[in-house]
């Protein structure tokens, strides 16, 4: 299991990698952590011709909160959020949802954006991106795009990020002192690829939902977020029963896909059970 | 075939100039261009972790990083471990513990031990199991395998300072 | 003071845990890289193969002369098949090797792998026993049209009249997923040519080095001192490094046909993909039960897929057949009929894997034991104390004897330690708050450490069993003893190491054990089936005695007393009556050095020693409390407890491992593992993304009680323990989950059980309540 041979450069800024990944189009690659993508070329499963390194383009490791965004750049590594980055509710959130990631080794080298570029559909990153909105920040030599998480994921590894461009940072918005939340996660073993699992972020004052987020992740080629259930949230004073309500509700809007782990019956019963508790310890 | 590099490799305190295909991963590069041996592959696709090494100090699988992105940095290998004929006390507790059968997971878990113990002295013993899970072992359903980095843990900490601020 | 007993640190683990550990990986330095290009498709003919231009590529046509492996067990119900080193004409499983390739290293070989193209005619695959048994199945071997490889039958007179009196049939169908050994390394060998002897040394990562050189010398046919093979640190074997394989066979012949060192270090896909498989079967099974819950029958119909081949040397019996002889268990019914087959199919060869048909016959019988108690409104600890075996010898209905074992006793050990009722209470209260706990025993036999008159019985062509030790002490009073057996993780150098200690008078530290090297050692059958400690370890012993009565006869006439006065204990030889020592090293110098001296000993200290016992039963009994998330179907294993009894304990800490281990495959085996073949035979879970391991997240902390019952049938006392935790653990945690959800009247007959098949059942049985 060695990767096919291929072609190493290695930009030392973001504009070196833009330009190096404009050079070698098709047959370029970008790696940052390349966790997911090592693996792969291991199995030969990729193979590109040529592998642009981001690791010496220092310009792309930072992680700041500005004008309301938490802006990760290419170079942040899972490991990061394993304390909460920033103050506030946002900074747990990503904390609780980081170990959930994979494993420790693999989180000290497997990047934000790395997992949004790879869009595996069972990426807890990817589940957070779509659900609390995130923007990505497109680069190439033409010059920089924002794209939304909507219209980001197109499917199983399949993004917004051309052949030419670099995703070059990844921007949450930070979330209001009201917020809280909620992450469940149903996988075979520690680590493993998510069967079903859901994000929820509610912002509650006087015993009241005001806003809400909920996405479901794992059970389709792309993240969901439940805008229907998130309206419907919105008013209410949280409850078993709401949950329960809104469980059952999110199983019946989603055609699940099917693997040899899940059928889609039992994802359908996964659905219903990781919308209710992440709403659930969100709202506790 | 790519053009192979030369690249200098600083592993355990010592370079290492060797000359490889960019293709060749850290976990090849350490065993058969630097003679380093004690780090096993199992697997290739990052999830048995018998190719655990420390990068700058962090426990990293070797099979998921190419040799040449290694340059430069600081690697470290269970060769690293004892001082001499002296045992690191995680090797001396998964000795004294019988934390190991076959010793093929064994340099990978110590490495993952490790690292997370020099980070984080005081870690509970939750969060311990979480990061144990990172790696495989099929002989010792890891029983002793948490009882020995459980007893590394108490030595480690009452032979050094606290290392929190 | 006596060594055994002792939890001594094992001998074997500075080396391993400094890095400075041999495996066959690190002994390739040099070797060119070997690559085998495997068949993508599970039955077709192969139309032709094309070869790139350049590289060295090698495909069945080249082997010249080179015969098929071809295990061979003398049964009238056992049809021979010949399993080529290379594919020719067709390809039978999905992985199997159709040519190789040999270049300068592992990245290049992999290159010119992909250049072979191999162009198939596809067939049909017969993957399942639905495909392999209908009507007007293909045949997946034209010598077995019904594509059944082996089968036994056996029937006692009273089967019809016992099912007729009962008060209750219990019929059962079991299905265990398939699994595989997956030790952390995976296969490998180097072979390094010599020039001047026209001799090639093969290092191989096996559990049975002898064997290894036999099979290949006779498939290429030449003498078998023209090979040596050494198993270096060998990282796991759990049964699937003790067959021929044909990656073997042909590594040899590269070396020779090149006379260059070839390597071939298995990936871990093909370790997947082409070592051996295990379990996979289907017991339909049919119980007679008295009302007062006695057991008086069993009736079974068993069916072990045993994938394309048979493998060499056990052949594709070992499963089916013992599956057969020893499903009674630990029972005492005496009437039983049953018909066991072994069903060939276009599937990776099945091998012995830890607990060989063992825990798929215990999950049967202790599953047949709970819903029977269950029927008959007997608590299933009850209906097991009606049951268990309690007079010794006893005599299976398939004509097997056990020896001295405590099945009653260990059970009442494992109750006790759970607190049974303790735990009722808790499992109510828990369910009145939406909670499922549940508890489930599971007790167990475990034949251990048999010689050959049982492999003799089976049938086979290549009967092991015996051991046989050249035990030396040298002049400097240091020991050697060179084994047959093959340790591959066990640290059975350690435990024969207290074993010689206590026999010879001198540390462990003083005894090398020789082992895995068949220039080295005496012909052996290596280790595997729970028997290095019992039969490598009886040999040692009888060894060390005599070797201890020729070191006494020097002692005693250097001290000029009787050999029987003389004690040897602490590295000295102590002349009781006359309160007289000497150092054991000088007495091992002058046994040799003075041998003149001492006409009546013979020069020297050195003795061989054959061990081959008829075998031993050891005993446990597993029980565990689970947790059922209902809504997810996952599993927590909340606390798991084993007592167990295999005699004297010679480290007992090295036995500890021995069963953890065990009981972590076995809750694989429950709950984790399955590979999963699709409907053309193709593995879809062939890494370990898919294919899924415990953790340590996943595994329990597991509780072990001892009892040591003295069994006169091994003369160290010591019985096997190397498979017990496997064979137990999958019907405790199944019948744990049962318990748990009985509420929902779930009962649950596959496994492993994994979520999603929980979750299924529990989805039914809430559409029938509210349908």
């Amino acid at each position: 299991m060695k990767p096919a041979p291929f072609e190493y450069v290695r930009p030392s800024s973001r504009a070196e990698a833009v330009a190096a990944l404009a050079t070698h189009g098709d047959d370029g690659k970008a790696i940052a952590g390349g966790q997911s993508l090592v693996a792969a070329m291991n199995f030969r499963l990729a193979r590109p011709a040529v592998l642009v390194d981001l690791n010496g383009a220092t310009d792309l490791d930072y992680l700041r909160p500005e004008g309301g965004k938490l802006r990760i750049g290419a170079l942040t590594r899972h490991a990061a959020f394993h304390r909460p980055v920033v103050e506030g509710p946002l900074g747990v959130l990503l904390a609780r949802v980081v170990r959930n990631i994979a494993h420790y080794p693999i989180r000290q080298r497997g990047t934000f954006t790395g997992s949004l570029a790879h869009a595996d559909p069972a990426s807890e990153w990817c589940l957070v991106s779509r659900t609390l909105g995130a923007e990505m920040v497109i680069a190439n030599t033409g010059g920089e795009r924002v794209c939304a998480a909507a219209d980001f994921f197109r499917g199983t590894f399949t993004t917004a990020v051309g052949t030419e461009d670099l995703l070059a940072e990844a921007r949450l918005p930070l979330l209001g002192p009201n917020w809280r939340s909620g992450f469940f996660e149903f996988s075979r073993r520690a680590g493993d690829f998510a069967l079903a699992m859901s994000l929820a972020a509610l912002e509650i004052e006087g015993g009241v939902i005001r806003a809400a987020r909920l996405g479901v992740g794992g059970v389709a080629d792309r993240p969901l977020r439940l805008e229907a259930l998130e309206a419907q949230l919105v008013g209410q004073a949280p409850s078993a029963a709401l949950f329960a309500g809104m469980g059952e509700a999110a199983r019946d809007l989603i055609t699940p896909t099917e693997d040899i782990h899940a059928s889609a019956d039992y994802r359908r019963d996964l659905i219903r059970t990781v919308v209710n508790r992440a709403l659930t310890q969100a709202a506790s | 075939m790519a053009d192979k590099r030369a690249v200098t490799l600083n592993v355990n305190g010592k370079d290492y100039r060797i000359t490889v295909e960019p293709r060749r991963t850290l976990a090849d590069a350490l065993r058969d261009d630097c003679g380093l041996t004690g780090t096993h592959i199992g697997c290739e696709h990052g999830v048995c972790g018998a190719c655990t090494v420390l990068v700058d100090n962090r426990p990293v699988r070797s099979c998921l990083m190419f040799a040449v992105q290694a340059e430069g940095r600081n690697v470290r290998t269970v060769e690293g471990l004892a001082n001499g004929e002296e045992l690191h006390p995680l090797q001396k507790a998964f000795w004294e513990k019988h934390g190991l059968q076959c010793g093929f997971c064994t340099p990978g878990f110590l490495m993952l031990a490790t690292g997370i113990l020099e980070a984080e002295p005081d870690i509970s013993d939750e969060d311990l199991r979480d990061v144990l899970s990172s790696n495989l072992c099929r002989c010792t359903g890891y029983q002793n395998i948490i009882k020995a980095v459980r007893a590394a843990a108490s030595e480690m900490r009452a032979c050094q300072p606290s290392a929190s601020l | 003071m006596s060594w055994i007993g002792r939890s001594l640190p094992r001998l074997e683990d500075p080396s391993l845990l400094k890095g400075q550990g041999r495996y066959v990986a690190d002994l390739a330095r040099g070797a060119a890289a070997v690559k085998f290009v495997r068949s993508p498709l599970a039955a077709g003919a192969i139309l032709g193969i094309e070869k790139p231009d350049d590289g060295l590529v090698f495909t069945a046509d080249d082997l010249v002369g080179v015969k098929a492996i071809r295990p061979l067990l003398h049964r009238p119900d056992y049809v021979p098949v010949s399993q080529p080193v290379l594919a020719k004409d067709r390809v039978v499983f999905c992985g199997q090797a159709v040519a190789v390739v040999v270049a300068d290293d592992q990245g290049l070989a992999e290159d010119l792998a992909e250049q072979v193209f191999v162009d198939i005619e596809p067939e049909d695959a017969v993957v399942d026993f639905a495909q392999a048994l209908g009507e007007g199945a293909r045949a997946v071997h034209p010598e077995a049209p019904g594509n059944v490889l082996v089968e036994g039958n056996i029937r006692t007179p009273g089967v019809d009249a016992a099912f007729a009196a009962a008060a209750e049939v219990v019929a059962l169908e079991l299905r265990s997923g398939r699994q595989t050994a997956m030790p952390l390394e995976a296969r490998g060998g180097v072979a390094r040519f010599d020039p001047l002897a026209g001799r090639v040394t093969l290092y191989a990562s096996v559990q049975m080095p002898h064997m290894l050189r036999t099979g290949i010398a006779d498939v290429l046919g030449f003498p078998e001192s023209d090979l040596r093979v050494v198993a270096p640190d060998v990282g796991g074997g759990f049964g699937q490094k003790m067959s021929l394989f044909p990656e073997y066979v042909v590594l040899v012949w590269l070396a020779r046909h090149l006379q260059r060192d070839v390597a071939w270090l298995e990936d871990r896909r093909e370790n997947f993909l082409a070592a051996a498989h295990s379990r996979d079967q289907v017991f339909k099974v049919r119980g007679a039960f008295a009302a007062d819950g006695t057991l008086l029958a069993i009736d079974a119909d068993l069916k072990s897929n045993v994938g394309a081949f048979s493998c060499y040397p056990v052949t594709c019996g070992v499963e089916p057949l013992m599956g057969l002889a020893e499903l009674p268990g630990p029972y005492r019914f005496s009437e039983y009929a049953a018909r066991s087959r072994g069903v060939t199919t276009n599937t990776c060869m099945m091998a012995p894997y830890r607990g060989v048909a063992r825990p798929m016959l215990t999950l049967t019988m202790e599953r047949m034991m709970d819903v029977a108690a269950r029927r008959l409104g007997i608590d299933p600890v009850e209906i097991r104390r009606r049951n268990l075996i309690e007079t010794f010898p006893h005599r299976s209905p398939t004509g097997l004897v056990y020896d001295e074992g405590s099945y009653g006793e260990t059970m009442e050990l494992a109750v006790k330690a759970l607190d049974l009722p303790t735990f009722r209470r808790r499992q109510a209260e828990a369910r009145a708050a939406g909670r499922y706990l549940g508890a489930g025993f599971s007790v167990f036999s475990e034949r251990t450490g048999y010689g050959t008159p049982a492999y003799a019985a089976r049938g086979m062509d290549i009967v092991p069993g015996y051991e046989l030790v050249n035990l030396a002490m040298d002049p400097s009073g240091f020991v050697e003893a060179r084994i047959g057996a093959s340790p591959h993780g066990q640290g059975l150098k350690t435990s024969l190491a207290q074993l010689i200690a206590d026999e010879l008078g001198v540390p462990p530290t003083k005894v090398r054990i020789i082992a895995g090297d068949t220039d080295a050692t005496p012909y052996g059958w290596g280790t595997f089936a729970s028997r290095s400690m019992v039969i490598a370890g009886g040999a040692c012993k009888i060894a060390a005695g005599k070797v201890a009565e020729r070191l006494k006869s020097v002692a005693a006439a250097m001290m000029h007393v009787e050999p029987e006065t003389i004690r040897l204990a602490d590295d000295l030889a102590y002349a009781e009556a006359s309160n007289q020592t000497l150092p054991i090293g000088e007495v091992a110098r002058a046994a040799y050095h003075q041998s003149h001296r001492f006409p009546q000993a013979g020069p020297g200290l050195q003795e061989q020693a054959l061990y081959d016992p008829a075998g031993t039963f050891s005993n446990a009994c597993h029980a565990c409390i689970v947790e059922v998330d209902v809504e997810t179907g996952g599993v927590k294993i909340e606390r798991f407890v084993v007592a167990e009894d295999a005699g004297i304990l010679i480290n007992p800490m090295i036995v500890d491992g021995q069963i953890h281990g065990g009981v972590a495959q076995g809750i694989a085996n429950a709950l984790f593992e399955e590979l999963v073949y699709d409907e053309t035979g193709n593995l879809l879970t062939a890494s370990l993304a898919d294919y899924l391991p415990p953790t340590i997240a996943e595994m329990p902390s597991i509780e072990i009680e001892h009892l040591v019952t003295y069994s006169e049938a091994t003369i160290t006392r010591a019985k096997g323990v190397g498979e017990g935790g496997t064979i137990g653990a999958p019907a405790a945690v199944i019948n744990a989950i049962v318990d748990a959800l009985s509420p929902f009247g779930i009962d649950l007959f596959e496994i492993p059980a994994t979520p999603q098949r929980i979750r299924d059942l529990i989805r039914n049985a809430e559409r029938t309540s509210h349908g």
